[in-house]
């Protein structure tokens, strides 16, 4: 027999060609990486600070929203949580060193997010995105009335602290560097989760729920986790911003917020992992524009119309719709 | 002074009177996303941007045109109905056949527009209304003092509903509608014209919400956002009667108006909270809602 392609051959040219695309990818990373460390010194530092939580926040919405296919409309509620526990915390109690903050408002976004799943994910498409909104404005009827968060005027001067007692965060590059790092930890978890089985089940559930369930998973199970991962992470970014901004206010409890994070999501490109990170970039980037110019006024209906624009014209996003265009034309 | 559990009778009855007519509010608005959630599968998060724009249509014809009450009252819904029907025609059409979020996205997007755009125009403290020379007064009951408008509100509002509900459950167009959604091919193999159907729903829906906001534009302020916030609470009306349910949007959300009006008297602080609260228990109880057929 003298078969010219045997299977060997083919297994290594896949693994090949696998490879050059992890190559590929790592360039690409690299290079990002190396903007994101050089940035601060181009850029504002508090500027380029509330673009990497925003990206975090996207980041987990997306791990639910784009790669679940769940539509949370109330990920705003773990923003909040997430930035008034830390806030509260770090106010009240002097001996607290800043991480110590972060992780219980971290922790109290979790522990939300786990009664909001629990309580939501037996609904579907469009019900399960108008349960958690009403969960959500229950939160925020809580927080006008709460007296720790200051109600309407919100929280003011928390204080930024020392990391681990030692590395000082009132210097805005030190702080960058902090967010960044936590930033980059939480982007490689959320890659690690979409690409690790745990991730393929997601994507499952997200393609074929019934499919899914007849191949034996509790998909309940899978969509809870998904929901309480996503919630923590949107918690941590509203903790890092309390602390960058040294304010937390109503505005993150919001449902406009909610709104917010899913235009940054679909703009980006949902169930992409680099998606929600343009996406926010993008989303604050024009609020800020506009608020410099003579449209600042206009920022709700623009930002509607780019929405609307979005929904019809090139659902997949920026990244998304990058993709395809590689795919046809270089691929 | 009769009191009732500590409270005077004449404040609780009052407070109950305006549960009732927040509640005949709550009752038109839901019983309009359901009919269009129901018939189209559309979740339209541009309803409270709708009823906002009944109101604010009413209050701008009378002060350019000087357009009264009652014109208004028809006008008005109109109107904003066509606007509707535009919308469905330019923006919705292209999304069918996509997975329902989509629209929810697409008529947030709408409503942000369309209140960010009158907020430049009218600011956000409120335009004046004056009410109709007839409804001015009221009627002393004896142990409560009723306002002549408010149960005008009352009863119109329900008169509209109950009609809703007629036309829709039990009459040959609404076994139209109903088997248009079903399966929109055969319809048509039928010669209905479906998507006339659907833009006719789309806009009828719309109606209902302009027409609680003319309603609305006497004793309410009323302001370009003043639809955002109630949106959220008929969200909430509808997830606990059921989002399949015709009839249940109308109970559930007179009931839920009445409760929150019982909570204003015992408990102010968590009046605006409670309708989300009783939701939470529904859904832990009764996950399809009060009144919903099991998805």
């Amino acid at each position: 027999m003298n078969n010219s392609v045997n299977s060997t051959d083919i297994h290594k040219a896949i693994v090949a060609e696998q490879k050059a695309q992890d190559r590929k990818k790592m360039m690409v990373n690299g290079v990002l990486l190396l903007l994101l460390l050089a940035a601060p010194f181009v850029l504002y530092p508090v500027f380029l600070m509330k673009i990497l939580c925003f990206a975090l926040f996207a980041v987990a919405f997306n791990l639910l929203f784009g790669f679940t296919g769940l539509l949370s409309f109330g990920h705003a509620a773990f923003l909040a949580t997430g930035g008034y526990t830390t806030g509260y915390l770090l106010s009240n109690y002097s001996g607290l060193t800043t991480e110590l903050g972060i992780i219980a408002g971290t922790l109290a976004a979790t522990v939300m997010g786990t009664a909001f799943a629990l309580l939501s994910i037996r609904r579907q498409g469009i019900y399960f995105a108008m349960v958690t909104l009403a969960l959500a404005q229950l939160v925020f009827f809580f927080y006008v009335q709460s007296d720790f968060t200051g109600g309407e005027d919100g929280m003011h001067g928390i204080p930024r602290g020392k990391l681990l007692g030692v590395l000082d965060l009132e210097d805005n590059m030190n702080m960058y560097y902090v967010v960044l790092a936590v930033f980059i930890g939480c982007y490689l978890l959320v890659q690690r989760i979409v690409s690790s089985p745990f991730g393929q089940v997601l994507k499952a559930i997200k393609q074929n729920e019934p499919r899914a369930v007849s191949l034996g998973y509790n998909v309940d199970r899978y969509k809870i986790l998904a929901f309480v991962i996503s919630a923590a992470l949107a918690g941590l970014a509203g903790s890092m911003k309390s602390v960058v901004f040294q304010l937390a206010s109503l505005n993150d409890a919001h449902w406009h917020m909610s709104g917010e994070v899913i235009l940054m999501t679909l703009v980006g490109g949902m169930g992409t992992l680099l998606g929600p990170v343009v996406g926010a970039t993008f989303v604050v980037n024009v609020e800020y524009q506009l608020a410099q110019g003579p449209l600042r006024d206009w920022v709700d209906p623009i930002l509607g119309g780019i929405f609307v624009l979005t929904v019809l014209a090139f659902r997949s996003g920026i990244v998304g719709e990058i993709q395809k265009f590689m795919k046809k034309n270089l691929g | 002074m009769t009191m009732i559990f500590g409270v005077p009778l004449a404040v609780l009855s009052g407070q109950l009177l305006i549960g009732v007519i927040n509640g005949a509010f709550y009752a038109l608005l839901s019983l309009g996303l359901a009919v269009i959630f129901g018939l189209l599968k559309i979740i339209n998060f541009a309803h409270g941007a709708m009823y906002m724009l009944g109101a604010l249509v009413t209050v701008v014809l009378f002060d350019l045109m000087g357009v009264n009450y009652w014109v208004a009252l028809f006008v008005a819904p109109l109107l904003v109905g066509a606007f509707g029907i535009l919308i469905e025609y330019f923006l919705l059409r292209r999304i069918a056949g996509q997975d329902h979020i989509y629209s929810l996205l697409l008529t947030f997007g709408v409503a942000l527009i369309i209140q960010g755009v009158l907020t430049n125009i009218y600011g956000v403290s409120g335009l004046r209304y004056s009410m109709p020379d007839l409804f001015k007064g009221g009627m002393n009951l004896g142990f409560m003092f009723l306002p002549y408008y408010r149960a005008w509100v009352i009863v119109v509002a329900l008169l509209v509903c109950f009609g809703t509900w007629f036309v829709i459950e039990k009459t040959k167009l609404g076994a139209y509608l109903r088997a248009g959604t079903e399966d929109s091919q055969l319809m048509q193999g039928f010669g209905i014209n479906v998507p006339l159907l659907v833009s006719l729903t789309y806009g009828f829906g719309v109606m209902l919400a302009a027409f609680a906001g003319v309603l609305a534009a006497p004793i309410y302020s009323v302001t370009p956002v003043m639809g955002s916030n109630t949106l959220i609470v008929v969200f909430a009306v509808v997830v606990i009667g059921g989002m399949g349910s015709i009839g249940g949007a109308i109970i559930t959300g007179i009931l839920m108006g009445v409760i929150e009006g019982l909570t204003k008297t015992f408990y102010p602080p968590a009046s605006s909270a409670v309708i989300f609260l009783v939701m939470v228990v529904v859904l832990m109880f009764r996950p399809n809602g009060l009144f919903g057929k099991e998805a």
